[in-house]
């Protein structure tokens, strides 16, 4: 038996090492840093321990501006998402011809690099001197004067942005919810169907109770993807968020720890702390939503 | 009742929704591929005729691979490429020793405080990576390991997810077999790679591709930890090439290098098709 | 409400080019099923009756022939609008609905000038729940109920909607001997009291015999004869249908006819009167044995079992198609039934001669 344990934990050992080492330990070691008041990175000493770091990040308008544009984010694109990843894994479900192709072409960006393909979406959208772009260019048909998306009005960066999220986001939607329709006992459709009931009642009475598990997973991993969003906007506005007013959280933290306003790991941990706080309290929440609506 | 009233009106009912199901699914698709297109068709313009086009042309009919050669000799994309395929190997290798030895222990071993090991193992799970990346960057400062392999590599190589994961399937394999294996005088380590690791080949297959796309798109780390760029990879070295490019904004010549960049996956992609779908339906999140 | 089928044919194209059989899972199917009648469908798996049932709630279409529901043709229809009540073989009750939700379900879908009020909808689904005695249950969920509870559900789910035919797959197949016993007589009862022309499909035919008012029996699509349960088993159609009803299964014998003789062996046990000569399939019914010590019918006695009212003989016969020839005797008889061999005098009416090709009924 003692043998058999120490063998155990030599098979362990790797894992244990680089899950203590990258993983427990700075777990750890963040919240000291949040707690620590003023430390210098290359003298390694602080001042003291309180809340000061939290106070800080909290009252920066860099963070603040960070905060509100990943709210919008999530707000916009989780629903948008959700609702459009529905509609096409329906519709995906309810075909057999070229049903594989369409999967297969959906599931494309989830396999390219987000920061490569952002470019693409900057290109798209982007006006410059010598041309308005392509989305321009569609939107002029329709009576609509150009406007620069990636550096122009708040507002066309935040739709563009959103948009890209949506576009990124939607692979992993749609795979999952089509796996889940398919998973639904046609038997429950032959019931309904003989009964004499509309498509539309079928999907609200019985497929949606049925994927409602998923749904609410989709959801909640949702909300916790988009509170983390951050190359999503590096691919489209450019490593300096802050002067493109397009910062996230996560790109915070990144530009507090380094980059352009870097070099302060304390600030990084306590926005990071924030972070995960209202990430936990929103997922708590969403839990607690979904023990209501869930039937299983 | 008109029953043929009914039929007909069955009929044309089912038609008319397979027309719009197949419009929605088809504009769609072009949604998702339409940036590809542009991507593609952008690459083979020359740069003279791309910054003519004051309204953005859908094709060309004069393609070029002048691009390509640019984005292989005016930025080092070849380096970032050579780079980015040892992170992915190296991590991906180790990752998948590292996993496989612990899946195993908490699979097939019994040792004192298992349970309690695994359920601390999965409560690791949920610690975001933003949370760690932090220590991370510190500690990998201090022990002078930026602009280095190790340093990219070391703290991507550990998952939890992934160690569930294939601990799941290696409990599925029957207890038999491994007293079978007992019997028969053949070592843990011998029963672990010639038998478990192929049952479950379908499984590290999922594991080993999933890991793949996490490394090859691998953002936030990279750029932490490197700031020399013979050390960059593809990620860092797209923003690179945008922020400081080709000495001037050469979107064709951009866009041949994300060309280059995106191809190796998709290629990957439409040949474990099947398996990577299968993957990340059953858990995988993206970053 | 009459049902009529014609020529009703359902074709399977091949699922690939590797195999590129089709496969008729109904051929051909002619039947008028009377107002108010509950039908058995009979036969072993893949033999087109789950399809039947099938193309007549019109979650199938077919591929030639007509259906009838009275006067109207309903070929076309899709499931909607046909109004038919079906009960699944594992029953398809939505996991997420109570029993009153359930049961309430199907008339939910009625629209326009068809809506009915939340308390008409309340009082048919309580009546429909008496009807099969579940009123008790109203709020319990699926997964709290037992296997028969939730096939009465099934049933008030069906019926509920008042349908022009009630259609039942299997409905006994998920259930334990003791609740098959009694959920077929509650059907028997349910369609009785509520006069629905009524078609069940299953592969006992202890269940079909035992509560239908006409049997089919099928297979591989071919319908091999309809009738009273009584008329079936007493005068089967052909080797199949004989061999098909009736436990313990008939024996099976090869033979031969000669000179108005049936030959079994050497020994001539029946006369069959004016029928072709030459090689036939012969088959007799347990019951048709009479153990008689100058019987003309000779047997190598193998063991003989016990079953209380009655004893079963278990015998051999180099002629037999069977291992073992069962023959249910009388246990008076038990005590002359010893040594190695066992005389029996056949019963005439429980002996059946077929013609060996294709097993049509000859005698």
């Amino acid at each position: 038996m003692k043998n058999n344990n120490l063998k155990a934990w030599l098979y362990l050992l790797p894992a244990v090492l680089f899950l203590g080492f990258f993983l427990v330990y700075p777990l750890i070691d963040v919240l000291i840093y949040s707690f620590e008041e003023g430390y210098n990175y290359a003298s390694q000493t602080y001042f003291g321990v309180g809340s000061y770091n939290f106070s800080y990040v909290l009252h920066d308008p860099y963070f603040l501006q960070a905060l509100k544009n990943t709210f919008i984010l999530v707000i916009i694109t989780v629903p948008v998402s959700t609702a459009l990843s529905m509609l096409i894994s329906v519709a995906l479900s309810s075909i057999q011809k070229l049903r594989n192709l369409f999967q297969t072409v959906y599931f494309l960006p989830y396999v390219t690099n987000t920061l490569a393909v952002g470019l693409v979406f900057m290109i798209l959208f982007k006006q410059t001197p010598y041309s308005d772009g392509l989305v321009n260019t569609v939107l002029s048909w329709f009576g609509i004067s150009a406007i620069d998306f990636i550096s122009g009005p708040y507002w066309a960066k935040m739709l563009v942005l959103c948009i890209y999220t949506v576009w990124v986001v939607m692979p992993f939607k749609i795979l999952i919810l089509t796996g889940s329709l398919a998973s639904v006992d046609e038997i429950y459709y032959n019931a309904a169907k003989v009964d004499g009931t509309s498509k539309w009642r079928i999907f609200r009475k019985i497929t949606l109770p049925m994927i409602s598990p998923t749904v609410f997973y989709l959801i909640i991993t949702g909300f916790i993807g988009a509170f983390k969003a951050y190359s999503d906007a590096v691919a489209l506005f450019g490593t300096d968020l802050n002067a493109a007013e397009m910062n996230t959280i996560v790109g915070y933290i990144y530009d507090m720890l380094y980059g352009t306003s870097g070099g302060y790991p304390s600030y990084a941990s306590a926005a990071a702390i924030i972070l995960f706080v209202i990430v936990l309290t929103i997922t708590c929440i969403n839990l607690l939503v979904s023990k209501k609506h869930v039937h299983y | 009742m008109d029953y043929e009233k009914i039929e007909k009106a069955a009929r044309n009912r089912k038609r008319a929704l397979n027309t719009v199901i197949y419009i929605l699914l088809a504009v769609w698709a072009l949604v998702v591929l339409f940036p590809f297109y542009w991507m593609i068709l952008t690459s083979l313009k020359s740069y003279a005729a791309y910054n003519s086009e004051w309204v953005p042309q859908l094709i060309t009919f004069s393609p070029t691979l002048q691009n390509y050669v640019d984005a292989f000799t005016a930025v080092p994309l070849g380096g970032y490429f050579v780079n980015t395929l040892i992170f992915t190997l190296a991590t991906t290798a180790i990752m998948l020793v590292v996993t496989v030895l612990a899946a195993f222990a908490f699979s097939r071993l019994e040792f004192k405080g298992k349970n309690l090991v695994f359920t601390l193992f999965l409560s690791l799970m949920m610690i975001p990576s933003e949370l760690v990346v932090i220590t991370n960057y510190v500690t990998i400062t201090d022990l002078d390991m930026r602009n280095t392999f190790l340093g990219l590599i070391l703290p991507s190589v550990a998952s939890v997810f992934y160690i569930y994961l294939l601990k799941e399937n290696f409990s599925q394999i029957p207890d038999e077999l491994y007293y079978a294996a007992k019997v028969d005088g053949t070592s843990d380590l011998r029963y672990l790679l010639k038998v478990m690791l192929p049952i479950c080949k379908p499984t590290v297959i999922t594991v080993t591709v999933l890991k793949v796309i996490e490394c090859w798109n691998s953002y936030v780390w990279p750029r932490l930890v490197t700031d020399d760029q013979a050390y960059f990879l593809v990620s860092n070295g797209i923003q690179e090439i945008r922020e400081n490019g080709f000495g001037r904004e050469n979107i064709p010549a951009m866009m041949a290098a994300v060309v280059v960049i995106s191809v190796p996956l998709i290629v990957l992609f439409l040949i474990f098709r099947k398996k990577i779908m299968a993957g990340v339906s059953r858990g995988g999140m993206k970053g | 409400m009459k049902v009529t089928l014609q020529n009703l044919t359902k074709i399977y194209p091949s699922r690939n080019k590797k195999q590129p059989k089709e496969v008729v899972a109904v051929s051909n199917f002619n039947f008028e099923i009377a107002d108010g009648q509950l039908i058995g469908l009979l036969g072993p798996s893949g033999c087109g009756k789950s399809t039947t049932l099938n193309l007549l709630s019109g979650l199938q279409k077919p591929t030639s022939g007509k259906i009838f529901f009275g006067d109207d043709d309903v070929t076309d229809l899709p499931a909607e609008n046909r109004g038919v009540g079906l009960v699944f073989q594992n029953y398809a009750l939505y996991p997420h609905l109570t029993v009153k939700q359930n049961i309430t379900f199907p008339l939910e879908n009625l629209k326009g000038k068809d809506k009915l009020s939340k308390e008409k909808m309340a009082e048919m689904a309580l009546e429909a729940a008496r009807l099969v005695q579940i009123d008790e249950l109203m709020d319990r969920k699926p997964a709290e109920l037992s296997g028969g509870q939730q096939q009465r559900v099934a049933i008030a789910r069906a019926l509920v909607k008042n349908p022009r035919i009630l259609l039942l797959d299997e409905p006994l197949s998920n259930l334990d001997a003791r609740l098959r016993l009694q959920t077929r007589e509650e059907i028997r009862r349910i369609q009785r009291s509520t006069g629905i022309t009524t078609i069940f499909v299953t592969h006992d035919q202890e269940e079909a015999m035992s509560i239908s008012d006409l049997i089919v029996v099928m297979k591989e699509g071919v319908v091999h004869q309809i009738g009273k349960p009584q008329e079936v088993y007493d005068e089967p159609a052909n080797l199949f249908v004989a061999k098909f009803l009736g436990t313990p299964p008939i024996n099976v014998f090869n033979a031969a006819v000669k000179e108005g003789k049936l030959f079994i062996g050497e020994e001539a046990v029946l006369n069959v009167g004016n029928i072709a000569e030459g090689e036939v399939v012969a088959a007799i019914r347990p019951e048709g044995f009479v153990v008689d010590k100058n019987g003309v019918f000779t047997c190598d006695l193998e063991r003989v079992e016990v079953m209380g009212r009655d004893i079963s003989v278990v015998a051999t016969h180099k002629e037999s198609q069977n291992e073992v020839i069962r023959a249910i005797v009388g246990s008076e008889n038990l005590a002359s039934v010893n040594g190695a061999t066992v005389r029996f005098s056949l019963k005439r009416n429980k002996v059946y001669v077929f013609k060996k090709e294709n097993g049509e009924r000859l005698f």
